[in-house]
């Protein structure tokens, strides 16, 4: 998917400073202070995670932090909400299987 | 009925007795608001906008917009405050066989003034071709730019808006 | 243990606008928010807003989200971002923190992500103004990548400026669906038809005509059958239904999208309030299961007071108006009142009223004066 630059309202798109995160090892450039679920979905990835029992993919679905479609695991921590949590340096994110551990 | 809640645009039944469209008549004399607001919506500043007290709506605040259009002088002021983007200004008189037509049009990119554009009606249906006149975005306007393009006269009651302009990746 | 006379839980409209009042009343107010911006939905709503003249019609809710904020931080009320608050009891909200650091009015979150940390904080008085959240729609391939709530579509376009699609099929003619289209269009998406089950638009004609002049088709009558695709939507399947909201067998035509926005409606988001103990009242007008309240925004639990959509789905202007009613009603309750008060009230109520008439609005009037005389009977009296 692509960035809005130009909007009729809203006016072009002001620079931010770039955060660097890594998805499923891939370097991503990110606008500081977007959550995870805009960075990666800038960057084209729609798939957040797949389910335990059939590992059918998910996305975002609520973009404000109410379905829970749309978590990661974040710097080992999985089921984090990436439509609500913001980028920082050095992220590391990754799809999740599952429950997003081992003992699920 | 086909109209305002099948189609998503009101007939010209249902506009003509709207309290804001105009009479055949006054269309006839010169430039004048066209308000397409046919619900019962809890909104009026369109009231305010007109600074010949043209356009009422009163209490309660619901109430269709009705227009004065004696007071009408066709200064087009109320197009960009209508939240509904619903005011339109249409000139019968500005030319041997053309009239013109002004719309709020809040995209990128802008058309130019001069451009040849393709006329659209209510249903984003092409009708004639059109060429671009004006085009205000004053501060006061608040991010609702306002497009006047002329037509030929006869699709004038029709015209209301432009195919919109691709914009480049 | 940190201790407040006023907690919101909310920083949207109705959070916001309590928040003001309970502090201009000498309220020390704390407001909690678990997402990283400050202004709820306002802060995605690019469109000029219906409404009377004398209150802000025709600001663009992104204006009245700023404006919030900055009166918020005019009379020193804390807005504590990234901040869920998962339990309520006795007055003591349990929260789980994202974010390190000062919290602040700022929009820039900081500091740390998960693990977060935990606070308990005592307020004498509570006002959960948690919003709404959207409704899905099941139907094959409704979970694949690319299938979104219109809201989702709208906040990633216009709050974090990513286009969530380039081609959309829009689900639902209700105003949602209508004006988040007509707003992904200004973002340069195309919106291939909006369909609607129902025989006739929901939203205002209005909303209607402006993507319907920008050539959008609008179905009505129209259902969508499946999304397909491997990983993601690649195409949506629609078809016409019957009046008994069946699909015409014969009548599917395939639509090449790659992303469907859904805009069923919206239902309170009443699981704090429910956890909290509040008594809720089935309301299908209201969007589903509301708490239960009095005139003065009280609920069923003493000290705890509701206001926005979650006190009933409606717009941002009546929530903005319960706001300020549950902030003024809260900080009277403490003892704290500004002179002219029992004026205000009444001129809020009578706003109300007025933004709830019309043919659109007025069956919502109804249910709200349903829902509030039940209050009256089962909310504490002071």
């Amino acid at each position: 998917m692509r960035r809005v630059v130009s909007h009729p309202v809203l006016g072009t798109l002001t620079a931010a400073r770039e955060v660097k995160i890594y998805v499923d090892g891939k370097e991503i450039r990110a606008r500081e202070g977007e959550p995870i679920a805009a960075a990666v979905a800038a960057a084209g990835i729609r798939i957040h995670r797949y389910t335990a029992e059939r590992g059918e993919p998910r996305g975002v679905f609520c973009g404000i932090g109410q379905c829970t479609d749309c978590v990661m695991v974040v710097n080992g921590v999985p089921n984090v909400r990436t439509c609500i949590t913001p980028v920082m340096e050095g992220m590391i994110v990754e799809t999740q299987h599952g429950a997003g551990s081992e003992d699920r | 009925m086909q109209g305002v809640k099948t189609r998503g645009y009101p007939s010209l039944q249902e506009l003509e007795i709207a309290p804001g469209y105009p009479s055949p008549g006054r269309l006839e004399k010169g430039p004048v608001a066209v308000i397409e607001c046919i619900e019962e919506i809890p909104c009026n500043p369109c009231e305010q906008a007109c600074p010949q007290h043209a356009i009422t709506i009163g209490k309660p605040i619901t109430n269709r917009p009705h227009l004065d259009e004696d007071k009408c002088i066709g200064c087009g002021l109320c197009i960009p405050r209508c939240p509904g983007l619903a005011i339109f200004l249409v000139d019968l008189t500005y030319g041997q066989g053309v009239a013109t037509v002004a719309f709020p049009y809040e995209y990128l990119p802008l058309p130019e003034e001069g451009q040849a554009v393709q006329a659209v009606n209510r249903a984003g249906e092409p009708v004639c071709p059109g060429t671009v006149i004006k085009v205000q975005n004053p501060k006061v306007n608040d991010q609702t730019p306002v497009v006047t393009i002329t037509v030929p006269r006869e699709y004038a009651a029709e015209v209301r808006g432009i195919r919109r302009i691709r914009r480049e990746r | 243990m940190r201790k407040v006379d006023l907690a919101i839980v909310g920083a949207g409209p109705a959070g916001l606008a309590a928040a003001i009042e309970g502090a201009k009343r000498g309220c020390s107010t704390l407001v909690l928010d678990m997402n990283p911006l400050p202004g709820g939905q306002l802060v995605k709503q690019i469109h000029k807003f219906f409404g009377s003249q004398e209150h802000r019609a025709g600001t663009r809710g992104i204006e009245i989200a700023a404006q919030l904020l900055h009166q918020a931080e005019t009379e020193e009320v804390e807005v504590m971002l990234g901040a869920e608050v998962y339990a309520i009891h006795d007055r003591t909200l349990e929260v789980a923190w994202a974010f390190t650091g000062d919290s602040s009015t700022s929009s820039s979150g900081g500091g740390a992500t998960p693990p977060s940390r935990h606070l308990a904080i005592a307020a004498r008085r509570i006002i959960l103004a948690t919003g709404g959240a959207e409704n899905a729609l099941n139907f094959p391939g409704w979970t694949l990548p690319g299938v979104m709530g219109a809201g989702a579509a709208q906040t990633m376009s216009n709050v974090w400026r990513v286009l969530p699609g380039e081609r959309i099929l829009m689900v639902g003619a209700g105003n949602v669906g209508l004006i988040v289209s007509y707003q992904l269009l200004q973002a340069g998406a195309e919106v291939v038809a909006v369909i609607e089950a129902a025989p006739r638009i929901g939203g205002y004609g209005v909303h209607a005509a402006k993507i319907r002049r920008a050539g959008v088709p609008i179905l009505t009558s129209h259902t969508v059958v499946r999304a397909e695709g491997r990983t993601q939507v690649e195409k949506a399947v629609i078809a016409r239904v019957d009046s008994s909201w069946q699909p015409v067998p014969g009548s599917e035509r395939e639509l090449d999208v790659d992303t469907i926005c859904i805009a069923v409606g919206l239902r309170p988001n009443a699981r704090l309030a429910s956890l909290a103990g509040c008594c809720l009242h089935y309301s299908p007008r209201l969007g589903g299961w509301v708490p239960i309240h009095n005139s003065r925004m009280e609920t069923t639990i003493p000290g705890i007071y509701v206001a926005g959509d979650l006190s009933g789905v409606e717009e941002a202007s009546t929530a903005l108006e319960e706001g300020r009613l549950a902030g003024i009603c809260a900080a009277s309750s403490l003892g704290k009142s500004n002179p002219g008060d029992d004026e205000r009230i009444a001129a809020i109520e009578e706003r109300l009223i007025s933004l709830r008439s019309g043919p659109f609005c007025q069956p919502r009037q109804d249910a709200k004066q349903e829902l509030i005389e039940i209050g009256e009977v089962q909310c504490c009296k002071e």
